[in-house]
């Protein structure tokens, strides 16, 4: 858990003496941070050097001459200036930190031996090294209700805080969720929430992990081991894109609890709770560590349970699967969807051994719930800190990224709040980032590129879209401030509504200005790896195009995919309507995730085998044929790629569970059971073969990546290069006109759902809120619907009864729900191949009169 | 528990409008819904912290900083009585133990009937009356056991109902600010002049405000 400050530039030097010798350092920088950049640790217990500093805590005090004699200042509060004279080893110093440690002892219980930081715990640390070894407190301590549980995963126990503000700043300053605060004073003074509203922050979590004592604890950690048993790891999160860089920390080959680590260029340390307890679910009831499978019964209509298998007949049942489909319908009869959760390593193998060997391009690593791969691969990529570079105004045109990417969000929230970055926010309803954003401007479903183009262009200067014309004004002049150069972060706004949208409104702001760069606001762990390496239809590892693709590939391949194949949607009606024989499930859930059930249902009974690599059998693999255990995050080593196109080192922590293996062996293995080898027998050795053969990963070798220094990952190429695949703006989407009867069906995502992994996590399960039809408040009159009433929501594909609710930042004229939310599917309610779905709204009238009476109105 | 009343939303959202940012006027709301129930209730924290724009915890932070707001529900009189050092030496120690004789209770609790809280309070500032209490933050100076028994019999049968409202309230009339009144509530980051200048000489105000 390193706190050190991030290195700088010194861009303007002064000298000031520590410690007797001088040094130089930056002008302004903070006192405690200069010094610890000069190798004298200034203990601490409120200074954090990812928040402002407040002085709390008054043990960073140091002997300080600034001229007018030598006194006790507080380092943290202290900023550099020229010839300052500092003694952080004086007599008076010494004693003002043993005074001040004393003084936070008084309070403070010393129940150390059955403390969950008992030897990682900077009191205890800092009353070893600079305490006064003795007390002269001898009454009785205060006492406190212990531990109470702010929230779901925090517990606190109040008897052991010493009142830094750490904990309480950062839910205020960093997390921007202020439910936390300092309650009463004086000694009584005590951290709380308000009664009945739990500190339900996502970004908890890291409040545990900066507190400087035992006061917050983690339940999912509590009592489960001492740090000094613990095995440490620096890996990489993957339970979003967005590769926060963690410490994975086992003890008996589970692991037990994951920290954030500093790393400048992405998370500053923070992790979101999905991403901290995500790991539960490695150990999580129902894991696969055997294959399993129906015999050798080709699905016929009295299906056998799934049984456990050997690995040989596990294989061999997805060979003869593969061969089968091969031999009726050729390559095209085989397809896949999934793999973003792979490592790149994994993904090269998995694109190697489907479009070099069998010769197939129906792969998919996006389950119709991206965006296009074009967009991504086809322009230049731009890194979180281009999003974040004060003063620089940034374009989200994505769905909520603080229900998507958390960490992304918190990088946001903060260039916008604390560096004058201006956000213009296009949601498909005000998020996260709204009170933030200097316009946000939510678009009707299906008319983004129509507000985008009013932005770019100028038009009649009325509203557009259902957008003010202020807004779009605003966000005009804003965008003409720029000198052409922004970052537009993508990601896919709604599950109900095309992307040929998103496209469209991208094409606009790319030809318009010629300094855009893409952010990608892609969710799945590696999606970002996925379509580098080529999972996607038309595309080779290194975002070559398929049409272009080097001799490299023609003479390193057994074969290459005689044309451009299908997309996720593509597949699955294909699977529906019989032309798919085999479809291989690379850790996708298409019944859950898919945008539309209904279609994903037909194509996973139209399909004749199915075959899923995964860690547990969720409700699409129940139905496979044969199903091959796969390796975990923190079981197995690699690289993976975050939204910047950033190379991430991931180490192995655990063994799999059983005979669980890393999917590139798996690749490898069915490979050979088909009669071909892959010549891939290792991830370094995979790794020198991708940058071998890959444009984007020509300069980046293992060594590099493994470089302690690279600790942070190296950034692939992020510019399309010549036979790369190319971006072309896209014919305009055609939807009807609104009609006075239809709403348009906005679908978003929230952190907490129902998807393999979060159910799975202790921590986070039960986390997933029901959702509510929300509709913006105008339009609750002209419906006759009540906020709070029931209604009855129904589209072409299917009908529900739901509550409604009030939400000034849906758009007029659309209803919003939340997909794979408990209570309801929305993908009941979707028709993937329609641009913009429409739905109905109608009041429940028995319920409405019911209310009525009672109300006596 | 009773959340803000109508009415007093009403006076709330004027009590915002005086001021620059909706939460500078989070304790004169609290004082508000203190005058309505007498004590701070959870609901009430909660429409305050709507009106001004924070989280419930902010609000509560804040007013349990402060000893005049209570977080439970006191009598209808607060009585305190100081034991401070001039009012100890003069006879605070002993007029609060009579406090408690004649109350039967201790300092911090309320009498069953509901109409008595007792309070041991430091300094109230009136060290040249010594020994004093407060009744409802209303002064009594030099009081002996006598005169509390009497300020507690005048209390019981309404005597001093003219004098002293119920707890929570701090003023019967209240304030009311004509518009046009309203001392200045442009934001501090808009305030490009120091308002007495803008208001003394408004021609030099906007010149500066030029040269600014």
């Amino acid at each position: 858990m390193s706190e050190a400050p991030a290195d700088i530039e010194i861009t303007d030097p002064v000298t000031i003496t520590l410690d007797g010798r001088q040094v130089v350092v930056q002008r302004g920088a903070l006192l405690i941070d200069a010094c610890e950049r000069n190798g004298v640790y200034i203990p601490r217990f409120c200074y954090h050097p990812r928040m402002r500093p407040v002085g709390m805590c008054r043990m960073c005090l140091v002997e300080v001459d600034t001229g007018r004699g030598a006194s006790l200042q507080p380092s943290c509060m202290l900023q550099c200036s020229s010839d300052m004279v500092v003694d952080t080893q004086s007599d008076k110093t010494r004693k003002a930190q043993e005074g001040v440690l004393e003084f936070l002892l008084l309070n403070h219980p010393l129940d150390c031996p059955v403390c969950d930081r008992g030897g990682e715990c900077p009191l205890q640390d800092q009353t070893v090294g600079y305490g006064p070894g003795e007390t002269r407190f001898v009454d009785e301590k205060r006492h406190y209700e212990k531990p109470i549980a702010i929230s779901r995963t925090v517990l606190l126990d109040r008897e052991r805080c010493i009142l830094c503000d750490r904990c309480t700043r950062f839910a205020k300053e960093v997390a921007g969720d202020p439910l936390i605060d300092f309650q009463d004073r004086g000694s009584r003074t005590q951290v709380n929430t308000f009664p009945n509203q739990p500190f339900a922050s996502y970004f908890s979590g890291n409040t545990v992990q900066i507190c400087p004592v035992g006061a917050l604890t983690a339940e999912p950690y509590r009592f489960k081991a001492r740090p000094w048993d613990l095995e440490i790891v620096e890996s990489s999160c993957t339970t979003c894109s967005v590769g926060c860089r963690v410490t994975i920390q086992s003890s008996r080959n589970q692991v037990l609890r994951c920290l954030g680590v500093d790393s400048d260029p992405v998370n500053w340390g923070w992790l979101c709770d999905k991403g901290r307890y995500g790991v539960e679910a490695l150990n999580a009831e129902g894991r696969l560590g055997v294959p399993l499978g129906r015999g050798r019964s080709v699905k016929t209509d009295d299906e056998t349970a799934l049984e456990e298998v050997s690995w040989a007949g596990a294989l061999r049942t997805a060979a003869d699967a593969i061969t089968s489909a091969l031999d009726r319908r050729g390559p095209e009869g085989v397809a896949v969807i999934g793999g973003a959760r792979l490592t790149n390593e994994a993904q090269y193998a998995w694109v190697k051994l489907l479009k070099g060997v069998i010769g197939t391009d129906n792969l998919d690593a996006q389950l119709g719930d991206g965006i296009p791969a074009e967009i991504v691969l086809g322009l230049p990529l731009a890194t979180i800190d281009d999003a974040c570079r004060p003063g620089s105004t940034t374009v989200v045109v994505s769905g909520d990224p603080k229900e998507e990417l958390p960490i992304l969000y918190l990088r946001l929230r903060h260039a916008a709040v604390q560096d004058g970055v201006n956000l213009i926010e296009i949601g498909p309803k005000a998020g996260g980032l709204t009170p933030y954003a200097t316009v946000a401007m939510h678009p009707l479903p299906g008319e983004l590129a129509d507000l985008v183009r009013a932005v770019v262009g100028g038009g009649a200067g009325g509203a557009v879209a259902g957008v003010d014309p202020a807004s779009i004004e605003r966000a005009r002049s804003l965008l003409a401030d720029t000198d052409g150069e922004m970052t537009l972060v993508v990601g896919r706004r709604s599950l109900s509504e095309d992307t040929g949208f998103t496209a469209d409104a991208v094409s606009v702001l790319v030809s318009a200005y010629d300094k855009v760069r893409i952010l990608p606001a892609l969710r799945r762990a590696n999606v970002l790896g996925a379509l580098t390496m080529g999972m996607a239809p038309g595309v080779l590892p290194g975002r070559v195009a398929l049409a272009a693709a080097p001799d490299a590939y023609s003479t390193r391949w057994p074969a290459l995919p005689a044309g451009r194949g299908l997309d996720t949607t593509g597949i699955l009606t294909a699977a529906a309507e019989g032309r798919i024989d085999t479809l291989i499930l690379l850790g996708a859930d298409p019944l859950t995730d898919f945008p539309d059930r209904d279609l994903a249902e037909r194509a996973l009974a139209g399909a004749r085998n199915v075959i899923a690599v995964d860690q547990f059998v969720n409700d699409s693999v129940r139905l496979a044929e044969v199903v091959l255990p796969a390796a975990g995050f923190a079981e197995c080593a690699g690289t993976t790629t975050n939204i910047e196109g950033r190379i991430l080192k991931l180490e192995q922590s655990t063994t799999p569970p059983g005979t669980a293996r890393p999917d590139w062996m798996i690749a490898a293995e069915l490979a050979a059971e088909l009669g071909s080898d892959l010549g891939l027998d290792s991830v370094e050795q995979i790794w020198k073969e991708i940058a071998e053969l890959s444009p984007s990963h020509v300069d980046l070798t293992w060594e590099m990546l493994s470089d302690p220094q690279n600790r942070d990952g190296l950034v692939a190429r992020g510019d399309p290069l010549p036979g790369s695949v190319r971006f072309e703006a896209p014919e305009p989407t055609a939807h009807r006109a609104l009609d006075s009867y239809s709403l348009r069906l906005v679908a978003t995502r929230k952190l907490y759902d129902e998807g393999t992994m979060v159910g799975r996590c202790r921590s986070c399960a039960g986390l997933a809120e029901e959702t509510a039809l929300a509709m913006n408040p105008h339009d609750f009159e002209r419906l006759g619907v009540e906020d709070g009433g029931r209604v009855t929501v129904s589209s072409k594909r299917g009908s529900t009864v739901i509550e409604a609710r009030g939400e000034a930042g849906v758009p007029r004229n659309s209803v919003a729900l939340v997909v794979n939310a408990p209570n309801f599917d929305v993908g009941t309610l979707i028709d993937a191949n329609d641009a913009v779905n429409e739905v109905r709204v109608e009041a429940l009238q028995s319920v409405a009169g019911e209310t009525g009476s009672e109300g006596g109105s | 528990m009773p959340r803000l009343t109508p009415e007093n939303v009403r006076r709330a959202k004027e009590i915002i409008s005086r001021y620059p940012r909706p939460r500078s006027a989070l304790i004169p709301l609290l004082h508000l819904a203190q005058e309505q129930d007498g004590w701070l209730t959870e609901d009430a924290m909660e429409d305050v912290a709507e009106l001004v724009g924070v989280t419930p915890a902010q609000v509560i932070g804040t007013a349990s900083f402060y000893e005049m707001f209570k977080m439970e529900p006191v009598g209808r009189y607060v009585i305190n009585v100081c034991t401070n050092i001039s009012c100890l030496l003069l006879g605070g120690e002993t007029l609060l133990q009579h406090a408690e004789a004649t109350l039967g209770i201790k300092p911090g609790s309320t009498t069953e009937d509901g109409l008595f809280t007792l309070e041991d309070v430091e300094c109230v500032a009136a060290c040249t009356e010594a020994p004093c209490l407060q009744v409802n933050y209303r002064y009594f100076y030099r009081v002996t056991n006598d005169d509390f028994d009497r300020i507690l019999a005048d209390l019981r049968d309404g005597d001093l109902s003219r004098d002293i409202p119920e707890h929570g309230i701090l003023s019967r009339v209240p304030q009311r600010i004509p518009t046009g009144k309203v001392a200045n509530i442009t934001p501090p980051e808009d305030q490009r002049v120091p308002v007495w200048i803008e208001r003394a000489a408004p021609d030099k105000a906007a010149a500066g405000g030029d040269e600014a």
